[in-house]
Formats: structure tokens, sequence, C-alpha cells
């Protein structure tokens, strides 16, 4: 690899943005990253499937690059408010997955000591404030967290990320507007994957991008292909500078497509098999880096094969960690209700 | 003035209290709808933008669910903000940021956060602002699980609890009845607080026990004067808090009067006079009890504009007088 990366070091010039931008270490860790959220929500999905995580959880397969895209230029006390599709979120946040796991497991070592499961999963110490189980209700708290941002000075940038049908709630507008007039330290991100549960935006939403409402707020707005991660990462890393010089919010359309249904109670009614196998053989997110960087010399397929085997490691650990961590006590049941109790 | 005879109004006490809390705390601010130059719907901010600046009186748009989202997530991240409803009925727009969002945040995230924000909701009716801008709806909150939620009714306590919401690290929604804000009384000057869940006995008797809520305090103690002089010594209970609930005070002032009577003017039916009643009925105050728990609520309308219909709608001392009497006599 050593050898192969001052070449590439040298004709960077031509190259996607996140090549210019980030080291070869940098973007194999990417490549890790994207790999780690893919075979979690596939290790998650198999752990429920043999009953093993119980409720219901909804996978971001196929959204990888915009979770990874989004977080890259973020410092580690840079904030986000994710969705019910979080995990992706997390885990390009910094979260662990073996505490994620946990969490699914309902267990005591997980990130929210097993009360919040998939729908709340949090890592608040890597500056994740929560998946949520409202659509949209994540977005006005981001607005609130860049407003803390502004009034204390700590230069923090915040990231709200929700879906397409996200856009259509009160919430969402009432947000971008009180960003934009004071000017917040707020990027939101729509991870528009075309449908909201089973509706369409084509059937849901009058304007063809969401993107389009920016303008309503007089704040720029950006769409991506959310599946090639330069350019997300190119988008974020503009909104974020942008921030944060006190120039106030930014919309990021990332358009992208989620592989699985929207929940496990998903019959798959509403979209073709072939739109599906279309999206999962010609534009998956992972598929797409992965060949750009062997493409680019940045990694070759032993690197490829170490970086899969060290993440089906840590997935596998992931599990038997939380397997072997211990349930709450009943007892605990009301616990961190109030702040005076624990 | 003597200080230890000061007076202010209820709005004035509220808006010292907002004024200390700012003072004390640069986490503190306040933001709401025309809370700044307007000076709030009831005048209860004031001029205070005049003394802190826009940067810590924000006036917000006319938008309820992200202002309260906005200060959900300020709380959570640090700062401690004191949130205005405009009216107590424009909760319903903001509902799911107080109920999803403030409540559960601490829970969902198994302790990693606290949000302490304050929200205050101007309620009630009596001002003839008819069906959307009367109600009393603090029983909704009161339900929730990870709300604190409190009721003062005098000037005194609306400062000294408004200040112990303001350093409690959970989110406390204040509901303030709009005829209370015009209300004089001894309000002590500097910093001082009013503990949350403790129930206060603003007059001590031996023939009934009532426990009543906000405004409901003042016709509760009026009802009481007028009964002395047929003999009937009535102990009233100004609530303060309806979650988390006092129950020991009531539990104790039924042991001693054996007779309970609630009034409140939200709508009768499983409001906050279910609460109390059924909280006596389970406890050791339940062999001591002479008579049947009787409650006296707000009829099950929505506030009429007419004010003779307005007033029907809700408790008067009269009704207050006529239901002591009765439960005292053993008419009930």
């Amino acid at each position: 690899m050593a050898g192969a990366s001052k070449a590439v070091v040298d004709s960077r010039a031509n190259l996607p943005f996140v090549y210019r931008q980030y080291s070869p270490e940098q973007l194999r860790q990417v490549l890790h990253t994207m790999y780690l959220i893919r075979r979690f929500e596939e290790g998650a999905e198999e752990c429920y499937m043999r009953g093993l995580i119980h409720g219901t959880m909804h996978l971001s397969i196929g959204q990888e690059a915009s979770a990874m895209g989004i977080c890259m230029p973020l410092a580690e006390d840079d904030q986000i408010t994710s969705t019910h599709r979080g995990h992706g979120h997390c885990i390009a946040k910094g979260a662990e997955v073996s505490r994620m796991f946990a969490e699914f497991f309902g267990k005591t070592t997980g990130y929210c000591k097993g009360r919040g499961g998939s729908m709340h999963i949090a890592d608040v110490a890597k500056g994740n404030l929560g998946a949520n189980g409202i659509v949209a209700g994540g977005i006005p708290i981001a607005v609130g967290a860049a407003l803390s941002s502004k009034m204390m000075k700590t230069g923090k940038v915040v990231v709200s990320f929700f879906g397409d049908g996200a856009n259509n709630e009160g919430a969402f507008h009432e947000a971008l507007n009180m960003a934009a007039i004071w000017k917040l330290p707020v990027i939101f991100v729509c991870e528009n994957n075309g449908y909201g549960m089973s509706t369409s935006t084509a059937r849901s939403t009058a304007v063809k991008n969401i993107a389009e409402r920016a303008a309503a707020y007089s704040m720029p707005g950006v769409i991506v292909n959310g599946n090639i991660f330069s350019e997300v990462a190119e988008a974020s890393f503009k909104a974020v500078e942008r921030a944060r010089a006190g120039e106030g919010p930014t919309l990021i359309e990332s358009k992208t497509y989620r592989h699985r249904g929207h929940s496990k109670s998903d019959r798959n009614r509403y979209r073709t098999k072939e739109e599906i196998e279309d999206w999962m053989a010609n534009r998956d997110p992972i598929t797409l880096f992965e060949t750009e960087l062997r493409d680019f010399g940045f990694i070759d397929d032993r690197g490829i094969q170490a970086i899969r085997d060290a993440v089906a490691k840590e997935i596998a650990d992931g599990i038997e960690f939380a397997k072997a961590s211990p349930a709450p006590e009943i007892a605990t049941l009301g616990n961190y209700v109030y702040t005076e109790q624990a | 003035m003597d200080a230890a005879v000061r007076e202010l109004s209820y709005a004035q006490a509220i808006q010292e209290a907002m004024a200390i809390a700012m003072d004390m705390d640069d986490r503190v601010f306040l933001m709401g709808e025309d809370i700044g130059v307007y000076g709030g719907a009831f005048q209860v901010t004031g001029d205070l933008v005049e003394r802190y600046g826009t940067d810590r009186v924000i006036d917000t748009p006319i938008s309820e669910l992200g202002g309260a989202g906005v200060a959900v997530g300020a709380a959570v991240t640090g700062m401690r903000p004191i949130f205005e409803f405009q009216f107590s009925d424009f909760a319903t727009l903001g509902m799911e940021q107080i109920v999803n969002q403030a409540a559960k945040m601490r829970f969902m995230l198994g302790g990693e956060v606290s949000v302490p924000v304050v929200m205050r909701f101007p309620a009630g009716s009596g001002t003839g602002a008819a069906a959307q801008h009367s109600q009393s709806l603090e029983a909704w909150l009161g339900h929730v699980p990870g709300l604190k939620v409190i009721q003062p009714a005098t000037p005194h306590d609306a400062k000294g609890m408004l200040l112990a919401a303001v350093a409690d690290p959970d989110p406390v929604m204040i509901f303030e009845h709009k005829l209370l804000y015009k209300m004089k009384g001894h309000v002590p000057e500097g910093h001082y607080t009013v503990p949350i869940g403790k129930a206060e006995v603003r007059r001590e008797g031996r023939d009934l026990t009532i426990v009543a809520t906000s405004v409901m305090v003042h016709k509760a103690l009026d009802a009481a004067s007028a009964l002395e002089g047929e003999g009937i010594d009535i102990e009233v209970v100004d609530l303060r808090t309806i979650r988390p609930i006092d129950r020991q005070t009531i539990i104790d002032s039924v042991k001693k009067t054996s007779r309970l009577l609630c009034v409140y003017e939200a709508v009768k039916t499983l409001g906050i006079g279910a609460e109390v009643s059924a909280l006596v009925a389970e406890s050791e105050a339940f062999d001591y009890l002479d008579a049947p728990i009787v409650r006296l609520g707000g009829a099950e309308t929505p506030i009429p504009y007419n004010p003779d219909l307005e007033k029907a709608t809700v408790p008067q001392v009269p009704d207050i007088i006529a239901a002591a009497r009765d439960l005292v006599k053993g008419v009930r």
C-alpha cells in the first residue's frame, strides 16, 4: 500500500474531492466504517430473525455513503440528531457496535442501558443526541443544540438527519425557518430514499427535489447522489465550513435508497423487485466506493479482504458481548425518569 | 416600603424570578412569542428585553412545536431555557416535543442526558377569550412521567417555584392562571425557592378538607371564610404540584377532617380531582372518611364566550360553599 500511495498523492489533483481532502489511511477507514454499518445491520437483522432481538428495526442498508459522507467532516464534539433509521449515523459518528448490539439486546451495557433499543440509539459522548421515533422530532432539537453552540460560543456544528417523509412535517418547516432567521450552525440532511414508509415522494411531496424547500428559508439547498461517498462528503464539508463561519444553515438532499423494507412489517407492495435489484446491483454505495478506491490505487484486494475480515470479527465480538451482558434488574424500572431518581 | 411586607403582583413575581435566574446563571434565557418589546401577551416578561437584550430574551416566530423543540435541544446541550407558550391552549401545538421528547429523552437514553427546560403556560378561563384561549390542560401533562407539573397559586409561590424549576434538572411545566397575574401578595426580595412536589395547607380546619389548585385555592379560602359564621371549620390544601403529587399532605389532612372536597377548574372528568380522590380512597385515610368524596370541576363543555355562561362553566365561590356545607351537614 505504501508504494501505491505515493503515486496516488502525485496525481490527486484530478480526483474527486475526498481523495484530495483526506489521507489514504482515512479513506480506507471510511470503507471500514461503511462495511461496519452494513454488517452491523445484517447482524442485527439476523439476530432479529433468530429471536435474539425483539421489537422492530429500520435498516439503512444501501444508505451507508450518506451517513458516512455527512459525518466525515464533523469533529468529535460536533453533534447530530438522528432518525428511526439511525444505525448508520450512530456508527458513522463513532459509536462502538458492541454497545449498540447490547442496546438492541436490551442489556445494561447498551448505550441506553436497554431503555431505548434500535429506535432511540444514541451515543451522547460522541455527539449523537439520539435517534428518534417521531418523524421530524429531532429537527427542532438540532436547532436548539445549534442555538446552544451559538450562545455558548463552543463552535460546535450540529447535523440533523431526517428522511424524505419528514419534509412534510410542520416541525421541519418551523425548524428550518428558525435556523435561518438566527443564522445557526446547523446542517439539515434529508436522506431521500424515495419512500416515506410506502408512499413515494412523487405522491407525497409537492416539489420535485426536497432541496428546493431551502429557497423558502433563504438557505442553500444542495442535491447530492447519496450513494457516492465523495459527493456527500464534499457537500457536507462545505456546509460545515459555512456553519462554522457563522453563515448559517444548509439543506442537503442526499438521494439514496434503502435495500430493505421500511421496517420488519414491510410486505414490499409499493416497489418492484426490479427496482430494488437495480439499486443493489448498480448503485450499491459500498461497491461504488470500494471500486473507486481500488481504481485509484488506494487499496488492493488484500486490503479489502483485510477490512472485511476485521469487520466480521468486530461484529461477531459485538454480538457475543451483547449476549454475555447482564439484563437490567426489574427493580430499576423507574430509573432515569427523573434525574434525582438515577 | 418595608422589605418584609413588600407586595408584588403574580406577574411581577414571575418576572423578578426570571431576572434573578438570568443574573445568577448565564445559561438561563427566555424564549417565546412576543416576549421581547411587546412584553408578552400578559406582560409577564415586560421590559426584561431592555435589561437582558434580544440574545437572552428571544422572540420566536409563531412556531410552538418548533419553539418547544428548540428549547428542548438547547436544554439538552447545556443551556437553561425558559419557554413561554402565549396561551396554555397552544400546548396542543407543541405537545409532540413536550410529551415525546422533553419528557422521555433522559429515560430513552438511559440517563445520559437531562432536559432542564422550563415551560410556562398562561392558563384558565375568566377573561372572555372563549374556547381556544381559556382551557386548563395541566392534567394532560400531569399524565406524563418525566415531566413535573406545577400550579403556583400565589405571587410568593410563583417566584419561588419558578426559581426551583430553573434549578431543576428535569422539564418543569408551570401553569399560571391568567386571573392570578394581577393578584398582589407578599414576595420576599432576592433568591429563594419553594419546593416542587410539596402541597401547602393554606388554612387549617377540622370539618372538611378542600384540595384545590391554582385560582381555586382563593375561591376555596373565600368559601371557608364565608362558612366560618355557620360554625364550619374548613382546611384548605393548595396542591401546588400535580406531578409529583404530595400524597402525604392530602392523606394527613383527610385523616384529620374525615371529609374531602376537590376543587379545580379543568374539566371534571378524568382530572386532578379523580387522582386526589383515588389516592385518598387507596390510602389509610379511607377508613377515616365520614362522607363520600366530592369533586367540583369544570363543566363537560368547552369554555363559552358569554360571560355568564363562562362563569357557569367553572366552580365559583357559591358552588364551593354549597358543596362544603352539604358535605359537612351530611346532606351528601
